[in-house]
């Protein structure tokens, strides 16, 4: 059972920390899309104008927002649980005090989904100053990046707790992280690629989360969009059964 | 009473309350190495337990596996009445845990280092502030409650540690080596604390490798050693049984020390190296051939837990 109170503390102690970083991350929320948008807008979008129905800026400004959303989760997922676990044995502390390890880690989860759900919007907010039209369905997305975050968080604490050292992150990011974000028809659209790859980036999560949030900035398509969602949830519970079942492994002697 | 009585699976017939702590037949192994080999272990409750042993012997183990931190291959524990693992929840709200390695937030500020605690615990939003200036005046942190952590002195965040597991007001406190790296002044005062914890009804059990704080706070000591217990009892009762009362002191070249070992070992007593001396424990039975042979170059000394520990734990580091 997860009790509030055990993720109150959980989140008590994420609340201190971020009054220490907040400026920073912000700073990097908003100035990160700002030169995704001018290189890729600007400069590929002199070669290709439009994607589909879409303007190439406008394209790229949604795609963004999904490399957001992965990037904000998988990162803190992976190195913040490795460093409080490994280095500096936060999380021993934690669990002697009456928080059980689905508590600690539907805490942490939730903490990394809320930040990366607000801070996947900043690409939009920045992209209407390149000219996107606001729509209310833009509304919708920070549920959409929040649900994505969820398994991404949960993918990369997954990982923090089967790396047998820090520097084994880099298996993860250039072989799994480098590929998702890639093949998501985020910066070009997957039309383009021979079949197999299409039918992969169908078991890519941000695919989903990236078709989701076209759709809810420039028309939602309920149908499509149910089994977009469906996967961001499916994508999120299974990792959940796995995360918790490898930390405990990890953090229970 | 408060001595410890090896488990027959009775009470000892008058002591009202449950023990605050109570480990019968416990395994706890990793991998071929079996750290707790079937321990039984008992702590009244309101009483002070001190865990001694040589570096190894399975205490942090034991602590870790109260929290329900370490799962036990065998056994079966209690505490605060509590089954552990299956309600170690609810102990777990109970207790206040100072673990060996320290576990602070360096990040963040020592106030900020109690905040989270004090929710994590659970204290009621309104008595929560109280409860962190209360332990930040007990570790004498007050003044350094704005510094981070990473820049306190090593004491400093040992005090601020201790602080932290008792924040709360746990009904019981597991310290493992409480006051190592504290000066004498300081870890004096965590001593004045902690008997200021067994006063007012707190169960303590305290693991540590500093004798002295064995003798002056436990009410009882359990000596263990590969993952089990083996003597306990009160200090004085202690070195009583093991040690006997006095203890002399012989100086001399190899040679001679070898050749005073055989002597008193022919004779039954208890030796141990001391440096660059050798002990003969309970030399008050001596006979009075043996102390003639001896010779007069004997410095007599009072026995001490240490001298115990010593004999009892083997001289050699494994
Ligand atoms: N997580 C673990 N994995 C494998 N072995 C472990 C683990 N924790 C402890 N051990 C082993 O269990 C044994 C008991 O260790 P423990 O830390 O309980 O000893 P201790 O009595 O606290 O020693 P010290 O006085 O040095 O703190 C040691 O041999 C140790 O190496
Ligand atoms: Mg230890």
């Amino acid at each position: 059972m997860i009790e509030t109170a055990a993720l109150g503390g959980i989140w008590r102690h994420e609340f201190a920390l971020f009054k220490r970083y907040y400026l920073s991350q912000t700073f990097a929320a908003l100035v990160e899309p700002t030169f995704m948008l001018l290189a890729f807008g600007y400069g590929f979008g002199s070669l290709v104008a439009v994607v589909g129905h879409y303007r190439y800026l406008d394209f790229v400004a949604t795609g963004v927002v999904g490399v957001a959303a992965l990037f904000t989760s998988v990162f803190p997922g992976m190195f913040n649980t490795y460093i409080r676990r490994s280095f500096q044995h936060t999380y021993d502390a934690i669990l002697a005090t009456p928080v059980d390890v689905p508590e600690l880690v539907a805490g942490e989860v939730l903490w990394i989904a809320a930040k990366s759900g607000i801070y996947s919007c900043t690409p939009l907010v920045v992209a209407m100053g390149f000219g996107l039209r606001p729509s209310p369905g833009m509304l919708l997305v920070p549920f959409i990046t929040f649900t994505t975050a969820l398994g991404f968080g949960l993918f990369g604490m997954y990982t923090s707790a089967i790396v047998p050292s820090i520097n084994s992150f880099d298996y993860v990011i250039t072989g799994v992280v480098t590929p998702l974000f890639l093949i998501a028809g985020t910066f070009f659209p997957l039309a383009s690629l021979p079949a197999w790859a299409r039918t992969a980036a169908e078991f890519n999560p941000l695919f989903h989360c990236v078709e989701l949030v076209r759709h809810a900035v420039f028309g939602l398509q309920p149908r499509t969009d149910l089994v977009h969602l469906s996967a961001l949830l499916l994508f999120a519970a299974l990792m959940w059964l796995i995360a918790v079942r490898t930390l405990r492994k990890r953090l229970i002697d | 009473m408060t001595t410890l009585r090896p488990m027959t699976g009775a009470r000892a017939p008058g002591s009202g309350s449950e023990p605050a702590i109570s480990l019968r037949g416990v395994v706890k192994r990793f991998g071929a190495l079996t750290a707790v080999a079937g321990l039984d272990l008992e702590v009244p409750t309101g009483s002070c337990l001190g865990l001694l042993g040589p570096n190894g012997a399975g205490k942090s183990t034991t602590m870790r596996l109260l929290t329900a931190q370490a799962i036990p291959d065998a056994g079966t524990i209690s505490v605060l009445g509590y089954e552990v693992p299956g309600q170690s929840k609810q102990a777990r709200a109970e207790m206040g845990v100072v673990p060996q390695q320290d576990n602070l937030d360096e990040e963040l500020t020592a106030r900020e280092n109690l905040e989270v605690f004090a929710q994590l615990y659970r204290i009621p939003r309104r008595s929560r502030r109280a409860a962190v200036d209360a332990a930040l005046e007990r570790a004498f942190l007050t003044e350094r409650q704005s510094t981070r952590v990473d820049r306190l002195s090593g004491g400093m965040r040992r005090r601020l540690l201790i602080a932290r597991g008792l924040v709360h007001d746990p009904r019981l406190v597991l310290l493992d080596e409480p006051t190592v790296g504290l000066d004498p002044q300081v870890r004096a005062q965590l001593w004045g604390l902690i008997d200021g914890l067994r006063s007012a009804g707190t169960t303590v059990l305290m693991s540590t490798h500093y004798i002295e704080e064995a003798e002056r706070l436990a009410d009882s000591c359990a000596l263990m050693s590969h993952g089990r217990v083996i003597a306990s009892g009160s200090p004085a009762e202690l070195v009583a049984e093991h040690a006997g009362a006095r203890v002399t002191e012989h100086y001399g070249p190899p040679a001679r020390l070898a050749e005073v070992e055989e002597l008193a070992r022919t004779a039954g007593l208890p030796t141990r190296r001391t440096g660059p001396s050798v002990s003969v424990l309970k030399a008050e039975t001596m006979p009075p051939s043996l102390t003639a042979e001896l010779g007069p170059d004997g410095v007599s000394r009072a026995a001490s837990l240490e001298d115990v520990f010593v004999v009892l734990t083997g001289e050699r580091v494994e």
